[in-house]
């Protein structure tokens, strides 16, 4: 059995306007010493889903309305307040996605680390220190044994995401969340942290979810990948499925939305128009209005279900537009004349 | 990048107290910026000064504070009595010092026990929030509608006058705006990551609090601590004056500023002395509380 399950989980947030559907009946698992990707656009679900996993989510107006996630056996959606104390920071971690503001101002990041540590055994206060420092240094923080005295203010934001990361492993879990970790930092920053991530995943044999909306991320770090869209998963399976065998037009879509991928001088691809509102109700396929592919039926009927292929990979099926072709064959027709414009200018942009 | 760790010494030598860096604290960079606040550093001074004055004081000067002498009553500063005295003849300058004591005592217990009161409440109803929140919330609005002078002789009468009571008095009273500051601090704080950090490493909601929460608007609380301080001993003088605080033969600012008002056209000594320290005592801790505001919250110093 996977080490946890998440099967049918529905969030719904109960605001003024209505009813937000966040996660809407979300089912995947990850094994020990996995990768998940979970990527999506902004207001797809990805954080909400890890959320209700530690049962983060602000209530109200947040609600779990229904589902599981068997984690080692327990249902973390059944747990009560204390049981959740258990298992939050010491059988699961989590990371945020903003390194500046996850720490506390006032408190020493050695505080702040031995605090982790002592929550959840009973370690003296030299051990406990000993062992803070042991964690900085193994996420590459120079001088650790002089700096775990400093305040968070005094570190940068990669730094802090350092810190972060020994603060979430300190106490060996079962499962790191991590809610887009990289998001705040700038480009060279990022990798060093998925590498650091990576490296201690390697040593612990940590589970880790990783929510990214960069596809570049997942297919770098992540064995299996769910794509998620206006709440639900629209594909799901190993990376290289995902990547290279997409079946759905969202992933497809998103693929092609990746900068690097996409010519030099042609305009750059986006999916046109925005995800929909999930306060209101969304009859047949959510990605139907944005869809590039010739449509073939009405945006009404029933909500896809996932079809698996049989190999672990799961899409959500695909009734409501032609979607055997591959996407460039039905992109619309301004990018090709942009990328005539983009060709016949290569002088100009040699020159600056 | 890969190796990134492995460059690293692995196996720190053992580190010495000596050795750690200390860090500095946002509170030490608030006392540096405060420093550099001529104004608030001379009145923090000037406030130990006159507390200095008022403590120390009665032990080193001659006189009894309460010891009447009619032969030398009324009499203006001299090189015996430098404030002069008073109708009854006693000294005015031990009883200024023993008045400082009572007010200063005054002031500081209640702001205390009023911050005690109303940072805990206010975290805790902010921190929770919901209908918690609501109800403990609704709880202060209803103390806030109780006319304070009215509350006051209503205790006097229940429980007789005391010191003790006053602080009471005056404790429930302050501590209603305190909380509803914390209250609102705390709200602004709990969506911030930190705090969500706190709760998903499994902290308990007490630990919560007191360990994460408070110590972040401690800023603003310490600001208005001080400047809770000088509305405290108004509160005092207000309610001596009316004749419900302390009674003669003690001394507070308040009795004897009163006692001076009546006297003022004659022995215009006896008001001008204790005023001028009740006044110094409340521009201190004003200047203090301005001087911490800029230096705990920078960005709100004009320059």
């Amino acid at each position: 059995m996977a080490l946890l399950e998440v099967s049918g989980l529905t969030t719904h947030f109960h605001t003024r306007n209505g009813v937000v559907r966040a996660v809407d009946g979300v089912s995947f698992s990850v094994d020990r010493g996995e990768t998940l990707g979970i990527v999506g656009e902004s207001g797809s679900g990805k954080s909400v889903t890890c959320y209700s996993l530690l049962r983060l989510i602000p209530e109200p107006p947040g609600r779990i309305e229904s589902g599981t996630a068997m984690f080692d056996g327990q249902d973390l959606l059944q747990m009560t307040q204390a049981q959740l104390r258990q298992v939050r920071g010491k059988r699961i971690s989590m990371i945020f996605q903003d390194p500046m503001t996850s720490l506390n101002p006032y408190l020493r990041i050695s505080t702040q680390l031995v605090e982790a540590l002592q929550v959840h055994s009973d370690i003296d206060d030299k051990a406990a220190l000993a062992k803070a420092i042991a964690a900085l240094e193994e996420v590459g923080i120079p001088e650790a044994s002089r700096r775990v005295r400093s305040y968070p203010h005094e570190f940068s934001g990669g730094m802090r995401q350092r810190v972060m990361i020994a603060m979430a492993l300190i106490t060996d879990p079962d499962l790191l969340i991590a809610d887009e970790p990289t998001t705040a930092l700038d480009v060279t920053v990022q990798a060093q942290i998925l590498e650091i991530i990576r490296q201690r995943q390697e040593k612990l044999g940590t589970a880790v979810i990783l929510v990214t909306h960069d596809l570049g991320v997942v297919a770098g770090t992540c064995d299996k990948v769910n794509v998620m869209y206006a709440g639900r998963i629209m594909e799901s399976g190993t990376a290289e499925q995902v990547f290279y065998e997409a079946r759905h037009p969202y992933t497809r879509a998103l693929q092609k939305t990746i900068p690097s991928l996409q010519k030099k001088g042609q305009k750059l691809f986006t999916i046109p128009g925005l995800p929909p509102d999930l306060a209101k109700p969304i009859t047949g396929c959510a990605f139907y209005p944005r869809c590039p592919y010739p449509k073939v039926a009405g945006p009404v009927g029933d909500v896809p279900v996932l079809r698996d292929l049989g190999n672990g990979h799961c899409h959500a099926e695909c009734h409501f537009c032609d979607s055997t072709a591959p996407i460039e064959s039905v992109l619309p027709e301004d990018l090709a004349e942009d990328a005539v414009v983009g060709d016949a200018a290569p002088a100009e942009g040699g020159a600056a | 990048m890969a190796d990134l760790a492995s460059k690293l010494p692995l196996s720190p030598a053992p580190i010495t107290p000596e050795q750690l860096e200390q860090g500095s604290s946002l509170w030490s960079d608030a006392w540096a910026r405060l420093r550099k606040n001529k104004l608030a550093l001379g009145s923090l001074f000037m406030f130990i000064l006159i507390g200095l004055f008022c403590v120390v004081g009665p032990w080193l000067s001659p006189y009894d504070s309460q010891a009447q002498n009619l032969f030398a009553g009324a009499e203006g500063p001299s090189a015996d009595h430098w404030f002069g005295t008073d109708t009854l003849g006693r000294d005015l300058m031990v009883r200024v010092m023993e008045g400082g004591r009572i007010s200063l005592l005054v002031g500081l217990v209640a702001t205390s026990v009023s911050l005690l009161i109303g940072v805990v409440y206010g975290a805790t109803a902010g921190y929770i929030g919901g209908k918690v929140d609501a109800g403990m919330m609704r709880f202060v609005d209803l103390l806030y509608a109780l006319p304070f002078t009215i509350f006051v002789i209503l205790l006097m009468v229940a429980f007789g006058r005391s010191l003790w009571l006053m602080f009471v008095a005056i404790g429930c009273v302050e501590w209603l705006t305190m909380a509803r500051i914390v209250r609102a601090g705390v709200i602004d704080l709990k969506k911030q990551e930190f705090v969500e950090a706190a709760v998903s490493l499994g902290l308990s909601n007490r630990r919560i609090i007191l360990r994460h929460l408070i110590p972040n608007v401690l800023g603003p609380v310490i600001v208005i601590a001080t400047l809770t301080v000088p509305a405290v001993m108004l509160l005092e003088a207000f309610l001596s004056f009316l004749g419900l605080g302390v009674q003669p033969p003690n001394a507070s600012w308040g009795v004897l500023i009163n006692e001076g008002q009546q006297n003022m056209e004659i022995f215009a000594w006896l008001l001008i002395f204790p005023a001028f320290f009740f006044a110094l005592t409340l521009f201190c801790l004003n200047f203090l509380g301005d001087g911490l505001r800029d230096a705990l919250d920078p960005k709100s110093a004009g320059d």
